[in-house]
């Protein structure tokens, strides 16, 4: 396992390093760029807003950026974005670090060694020289999904130039099986776009919308909407691995891999009014489907076969999905990922390629295991890899260029569900990094501007530009729905085998790797097991006990003659008889943060078997160190985390709505101005972890590494608890309760942590010594201690990428939650300037903001308008450990599910 | 009869002869040295540690959220326990007129200063900033700020402070009419001119000793409520917290009946060696070591009574958060300390029902070094299991010490041991003129 | 005046001190000391002077202590520095019991001290009986009585004559 695992004393020591290699000069872009212009509602006077967009697989979530004194310090999501509606998810959270992060590639290197970009323009050229008589033979390039009109026009451009050149696309985590089940279903690819808000039943097969993959923000927000009880969707799952949509199914399935696609088929047959192999859930599920015609969605997730998605494509032409809760339009690509790489790998080796370019991605270490991508790249006589770090990928190639971030390039994008954005940068690039446009217009001789070119390409200029810009989306730019028809397409499951399957799978922090240099995701809770800094090989414990191991335990999972050593973990409500490897670990080079730890599953993965495949497992000695956030996931008859019926919900006497014991030995202490207070509800929370990464960015809080947290030292402010024993997995986000009568208030020896008139607990830094008794008296240990000086440890941002408004700790003082104070005192500026009281919906606190479900709300609880009055009046609204009677400021919502009573009775 | 507490014919001549010489001859014994060497070592070794402490921080211990308070506040509380047998002889056996006391008084009086001493120094080391620990005192402040009242841990500085002083003041005016002794008998100038300092210029005026008396009654009388009062402030520290195993009414005689414990078992481990090598079993008799361990079997007794009462409220009071700690002290991770602390306080004691275990200087050295054991693992146990198993199980997480926390336990002893070795060898370890007010009582009694 | 610092009998034992004491009260000496290795109970009360008790600057050092103690508490959690901690109340007196408590007990102890120390005149690191032969063994096993040289009357050979009745070691004449 990972020989060199970071320990407290690495940290500490590059400490000085990441410091010292900040670059403290934050230069404007050259170009014009337009601030966001925020609503009154959210002004706060002093930070500016710029509107961008962040891209992954081809699909882009739309990001206002915070820039204090042009420095980029934290993303919000985009109101206007239709993938984001304001929200964000875990890695445009994590991008401001990685922004930042002093381990990015700050040189042009060749084999190597520092080069000049003359000396690569130059070489450059003459071997296109040499190609143009055959109008570019042997010139490849190999790009990721590509969502850039900018980029596709560039491309093209260079495909007139030269004929003969080959583009070649692969991401790791691509969307092969489902472009190409829309290719046998409709005769053309096209990407889905989902409405789960206009769904009243949904039945996800194998599938994560509301946790992974393009638009899932936007799915989980729309999903979310139809859980109050008023008018509540019901949500199938029936999947391997347990993913956030099966933690929020009504009704969840665990099955492997094969067993997955004979429940399709079963529910093909049950629609159809077929007699099928009796599955559970099958007939309810069919029956439910049915029963809400137009009103029902299947989603089938990348695992399956194409065929199976074309037969999902037919279910829901059957249901009358198509264009009431699903719409289609065009693919982001029309290459199959794993063809195309292994065609340029066979290239490769056969001598075929005489350039090659890769635009970003980190192919030599994520392509299919059979394409030996890494090996083949020796071959190629000219290969220039353009990244953000230097990767496996840069040392296999000739030349390295630094790639410009997102934040500091002039681009486009495209969102989830066609809506074209602008992408503007923050901050002129800060390690001289080149953007892929720059990267291709200088090697292919375009003096256009980076800016000139985007114009260009999305036809704006002028107010229509400005405007564009300003709002971080271009207006009216969404495809209409294609109106497609379905074929008939034959669906055979695949034989369920004995044996083992073994399951690929997106980590839910480092992704495909592209985010190991990443601290802040690297140390985020994984939301199934609450690993931090590894991945593991997840089984369900049946399965652990037929491998006579436990969680710890090395294993090996084999397929041939290829195997990987891996570390069990045993999950539950993970489907027996097979295992669960997260990709994106193992890496060799990724920075000091991400190199060398967990292990590589991709060596495993072939292009024929991208997300699954038959495989061996076996004990194979040995322990590794796994640490994990949360020890215990069982409630213990405590019930922290409260679950209802939908019946119960509606009735208006709910178990969970016991009546406060206002009965107090304490006299009341008077709040004569605003009342601050928050209720989270449970009902909407996915668990996704957007919450604790938007409040690390926004309330600079320092990574502590693996063996600090493995020591229980985790300085997440708010931490999304998990269990497991109730009648669903249930996800509970505590920050500080801010109670308002504090224990831990009542101990502290010098008043370290005292209530401000508007009874928010605060905590004052410079005044705490350090005795720890008030984490003590916490009954629900919010409260984060710098046992080391963890703010000037490795993975930081350097101070000018942090939040100029929150004073960073040292060592020995307590830290925790305070509902954005600074936020709220940057709203009271504004307020009092203009001499009116800070109005409803004005302070929104980091966590609120990030949630894609709107799970959080904030305000003035002495506003009895206020939207989080309101919400704590619900019937579902309980306090957590509210016996204590320490009358805390946030309260929660019950979680409501809403079974099938036919299902029930199967 | 061996029931005596001064064996022997001992005149006022030869009792303050024999224990002035052992401060003004000094007989080096080779295993004073011994101990002296390991205690130096040990010593280093907390010195060390505390150098790294304060330059890294309180992370090199196995401290952590939800286990915030580790072995600092368990090692505070055992010594701070250690640190009451002393107080307690000299006070309250003073205040029942128990003539045994005499001889043991002044070692116990010192075994209770070092080990206060060493308990003071931990809630300062276990701080997260340990250089602003002066913020617990109240001084006019430019930023207006005050101590927190309501903090268990003011009113245990309030507490350790005022022990630590008053235990200073009754052992430094006891000490003044032996210090007039050893001035007065010391050859060599420098000698006499540091004792008679410190003699503050004592001639044993029948009016300065009917003032002497008077005061040191006095402080007898302040000590004893005083003692009592240290450990139950130490014990609010946890009965004060919600923390369940630490919210409980009975916690303040209970700590104090274990302090007492485990201090009568420490003065028996010192007692034991030290009348060996100082030669001093006629005036600290088998009477002496058979009241001490009357004493710790009682004490023993309320202890397990403790221990009982803790469960039994537990379920009686039908708090479900109660009953669960209860639980997993005796199944849960630190079953094996519960059961362990168990049979050595509970179980162990009760072999000193017998008269001949009593009497057997072997026997009770071993008790009593198990009994200190024993003690420091239910301080242990208090602390952390209670801390590891709170409210959400979501936060459940036990605390696994590290090396450095081990070592500065062990520098924390050797100390310890230090202080008293070095305090033998220049400070008279019995009272010499309660052991001449001894000889005089004796000569009554006979007569 | 006389040079002497005063005139002292060297004693066997504390029952002999006492019997001398007696005596020297019968027959109206003033200025005595009695000097003893140990408490000799009811020896001062045979010395002329009844010396101020201890106990009452203890009660003073006590209540001094409880009171301020308190006073402190109040004063800095009410008037001085008044905030919301827990939603306790400013003035909240049974938690500020504790440091009352410990402040009456360590004021008490320190006045007992004090009241001792300055009431038997001490610290004296020079006294003329230090230089008396003899005298160290008032600290071992010897008991002295002195009449004092500078009282009025005061006349050295009745007061030898007065201290070899008593049948001591010997008579010694403490210079000044």
């Amino acid at each position: 396992m990972s020989p060199t695992p970071i320990t407290r004393r690495d940290f500490l020591k590059l400490a000085g390093a990441a410091t010292a290699l900040a670059t403290g000069a934050c230069t404007a872009p050259p170009d014009e760029i337009v601030p966001y212009v925020r609503p009154r509602a959210i002004a706060d006077g002093i930070a500016q807003f710029y509107a961008t967009a962040m891209t992954m697989q081809g699909r882009a979530l739309g990001v206002l950026v915070q820039s204090d004194m042009g420095r980029p310090t934290k993303v919000e999501g985009n109101p206007a974005h239709p993938s984001s509606l304001g929200a964000t998810d875990v890695f445009a959270q994590a991008s401001i670090l990685e922004l930042w992060d002093p381990a990015r590639s700050r040189t042009l290197r060749h084999r190597g060694t520092p080069a000049t970009r003359e000396a690569l323009v130059a070489e450059w050229r003459s071997a296109l020289a040499g190609l143009e008589a055959r109008g570019g033979e042997g010139l490849r390039i190999l790009t990721g999904y590509v969502g850039s009109a900018t980029l596709r026009a560039q491309l093209d451009g260079l495909a007139r130039t030269y004929p003969a050149m080959q583009r070649h696309e692969w991401e790791p985590l691509h969307r092969d099986n489902s472009l190409e089940g829309a290719r046998l279903a409709f005769g053309r690819r096209v990407d889905c776009a989902y409405r789960f808000d206009a769904a009243d039943v949904v039945v996800a097969v194998d599938a994560d919308p509301l946790g992974e993959g393009p638009g899932w923000v936007r799915h989980a927000r729309d999903f979310a909407s139809r859980r109050a009880p008023q008018s509540m969707s019901r949500l199938y799952a029936v999947e391997s691995f347990p993913s956030i949509t099966g933690d929020m199914a009504d009704h969840r399935v665990a099955l492997a891999p094969a067993a997955l696609e004979r429940w399709l088929a079963a529910l093909d047959a049950a629609l159809r009014g077929e007699a099928s192999t009796p599955l559970p859930l099958v007939e309810a599920a069919a029956h439910d489907l049915l029963a809400h015609r137009g009103r029902s969605l299947v989603v089938a997730g990348e695992g399956l076969p194409p065929a199976a998605h074309a037969l999902v494509h037919r279910i829901n032409a059957r249901l009358g999905a198509p264009g009431a809760t699903v719409s289609y339009l065009p693919a982001v690509s029309d290459v199959a990922c794993a063809e195309s790489v292994a065609a340029l790998s066979r290239d490769m080796r056969a001598g075929r390629v005489q350039a090659l370019l890769i635009l970003g991605g980190n192919p030599a270490y994520d392509a299919p295991a059979d394409v030996e991508f890494g090996a083949a790249l020796a071959r190629v006589p000219l290969s220039v890899h353009v990244s953000l770090y230097e990767d496996e990928t840069s040392a296999a190639c000739a030349w390295h260029v630094p790639r410009a971030h997102y934040l500091e390039e002039w681009s486009d994008a495209t969102a989830h569900e066609g809506t074209v954005s602008i992408v503007q940068p923050l901050v002129a690039p800060l390690h001289g990094g080149v953007s892929i446009h720059e990267a291709v217009a200088m090697l292919g001789d375009d003096a256009a501007s980076p800016r000139d070119g985007v114009m260009r390409a999305l036809h704006l200029e002028g107010a229509a530009w400005h405007t564009a810009l300003r709002d971080g989306v271009v207006a009216s730019t969404a495809p209409a729905p294609l109106a497609l028809t379905v074929r008939d397409v034959a669906f055979d499951p695949a034989d369920v085998a004995d044996g083992w399957t073994v399951v690929f799978r997106p980590d839910a922090a480092v992704h495909g790797g592209e985010f190991a240099p990443n601290a802040w995701l690297q140390e985020l809770p994984r939301p199934e097991s609450k690993l931090v800094w590894d991945n593991a090989a997840y089984v369900s414990a049946t399965s652990a006990a037929r491998l006579g191991a436990k969680s710890g335990d090395l294993v090996e999972v084999a397929r041939g003659a290829r195997r990987v050593v891996a570390p069990l973990w045993i999950l539950p409500g993970h489907a027996d008889d097979a295992v669960s490897l997260p990709l994106g670990y193992g890496r060799e080079r990724a920075g000091p943060v991400g190199s060398h730890i967990g292990f590589d599953a991709y060596p495993l993965r072939d292009g024929g078997f991208a997300w699954s495949a038959p495989c061996s497992v076996r004990k194979a000695g040995g322990a590794h160190a796994l640490v994990t956030t949360q020890l215990h996931t069982r409630m213990e008859g405590r019930e922290p985390a409260k679950h209802m019926t939908l019946a119960e919900a509606l009735s208006a006497h709910s178990a969970a709505h016991a009546e406060r014991p206002v009965e107090s030995l304490y006299p009341d202490w008077p709040y004569d101005s605003y009342r601050w207070a928050m209720a989270i509800d449970l009902n909407a929370c996915i668990g996704c972890n957007a919450c604790t990464i938007a409040c690390q960015s926004e309330n600079n809080i320092p990574t502590v590494g693996k063996e600090e947290a493995g020591r229980g030292r985790s300085m997440h402010w708010i931490r999304v608890d998990r269990y497991d024993d109730g009648p669903t997995p249930l996800h509970q986000p505590v920050p500080c309760m801010q109670c308002e009568d504090a224990p831990c208030e009542a101990v502290c020896p010098v008043g370290a942590t005292v209530h401000d008139s508007e009874g928010i607990n605060v905590q004052i830094y410079n005044r705490c010594v350090g005795t720890r008794f008030c984490s003590n008296n916490c009954p629900y240990k919010v409260r984060r201690f710098n046992f080391f000086h963890y703010s000037a440890g490795l993975g930081e941002r350097p101070v000018e990428g942090s939040n100029p408004q929150v004073t960073t700790r040292m060592r020995g003082v307590m830290e925790k939650c305070n509902y954005c104070l600074q936020r709220i005192t940057r709203a009271r500026l504004q307020a009092d300037k203009e001499g009116r009281r800070i109005a409803e919906g004005e302070v929104v606190t980091a966590c609120q903001a990030a949630c894609p479900t709107r799970a959080i709300s904030f305000g003035d609880l002495s506003d009895p308008a206020s939207a989080v009055a309101q919400v704590k009046r619900s019937p579902r609204g309980y306090t957590l450990l509210e016996e204590l009677n320490t009358r805390p400021r946030t309260t929660y919502l019950a979680r409501v599910s809403n079974p099938n009573p036919q299902a029930a009775n199967e | 009869m061996n029931s005596q507490v001064l064996r022997g014919r001992w005149g006022y001549a030869s009792v303050t002869d024999k224990i002035s010489d052992l401060v003004l001859r000094r007989p080096t014994h080779w295993l004073w040295a011994l101990g002296f060497g390991i205690a130096g070592t040990l010593t280093l070794v907390l010195l060390g540690g505390m150098v790294w402490l304060f330059a890294v921080g309180v992370g090199i211990w196995g401290v952590n959220i939800p286990v915030a308070w580790g072995f600092a506040i368990v090692n505070f509380v055992w010594w701070i326990g250690i640190g009451h047998a002393g107080t307690f002889i000299s006070a309250f056996l003073l205040l029942l007129r128990q003539k045994w006391r005499n001889s043991i008084n002044r070692f116990a009086e010192a075994m209770t200063l070092f080990a206060a001493g060493i308990a003071g120094l931990w809630p300062v080391l276990h701080l997260g900033r340990p250089w602003f620990f002066y913020w617990l005192v109240p001084y006019p402040d430019v930023m207006d700020v005050w101590p927190q009242w309501r903090s268990p841990l003011v009113w245990d500085f309030f507490a350790i402070s005022t022990y630590l002083t008053v235990s200073l003041l009754f052992w430094y005016v006891g000490l003044i009419p032996d210090l007039a002794t050893l001035r007065d008998r010391a050859h060599g100038a420098w000698r006499r001119m540091v004792y008679g300092f410190f003699a503050l210029g004592w001639r044993g005026e029948a009016r300065h000793w009917a003032r002497f008396e008077s005061a040191y009654l006095l402080l007898a009388g302040l000590a004893a409520p005083l003692v009592i009062s240290v450990h139950s402030i130490v014990s609010l520290d946890f009965a004060i917290g919600n923390t369940p195993g630490y919210h409980s009414t009975i916690f303040p005689p209970y700590f104090v009946a274990g302090a007492l414990f485990c201090g009568f078992a420490m003065v028996l481990v010192i007692a034991i060696p030290m009348r060996r090598f100082l030669g001093l079993e006629d005036f600290i008799t088998i009477r002496h070591l058979d009241n001490a361990a009357k004493i710790l079997l009682a004490t023993g007794l309320l202890v397990a009574y403790g221990y009982a009462m803790e469960v039994f409220t537990a379920f009686y009071s039908g708090d479900k958060y109660e009953i669960a700690i209860a639980l997993d002290r005796m199944k849960g991770f630190y079953a094996p300390v519960y059961w362990t602390l168990l049979f050595l306080n509970v179980v162990v004691p009760q072999v000193l029902w017998w008269r001949r275990a009593r009497r057997s200087v072997a026997t009770l050295f071993v008790i009593g070094i198990l009994v200190n054991i024993g003690m420091w693992l239910e301080r242990f146990m208090i602390v952390e299991s209670s801390l590891a198993h709170d409210f959400l199980p979501s936060a459940w997480r036990p605390f696994i010490p590290t090396g450095w926390d081990w070592a500065m336990l062990a520098g924390s002893v050797g100390l310890f041991a230090l202080l008293f070795l070095a305090f033998v060898r220049v400070l008279p370890a019995l009272s010499i003129f309660e052991m001449r007010e001894l000889v005089e009582e004796e000569k009554e009694e006979a007569r | 005046m006389s040079a002497l610092y005063g005139v002292m009998a060297e004693l066997a034992d504390e029952k002999a001190l006492l019997a001398a004491a007696h005596e020297a009260r019968d027959a109206g000496w003033a200025g005595v000391e009695a000097y003893s290795p140990f408490p000799v109970a009811g020896l001062a009360e045979e010395l002329e002077g009844k010396p101020l008790g201890v106990s009452v600057f203890v009660l003073l050092g006590g209540i001094l202590g409880g009171a301020g103690g308190y006073f402190l508490q109040w004063y800095s959690a009410v008037i001085s520095y008044p905030i919301n901690v827990g939603g306790r109340p400013l003035n909240s007196w049974p938690e500020f019991i504790p440091v009352a408590f410990e402040m009456t007990v360590l004021f008490a102890a320190l006045a007992a001290v004090f009241a001792m120390i300055v009431g038997n005149g001490l610290p004296r690191l020079r006294h003329p009986l230090f230089d008396a032969p003899h005298f160290d063994l008032a600290t071992r096993n010897r008991f002295f009585l002195c009449l004092r040289g500078n009282v009025e009357d005061f006349d050295e050979a009745r007061a030898h004559a007065f201290l070899e009745s008593l049948e001591p070691l010997r008579v010694i004449e403490v210079a000044s």
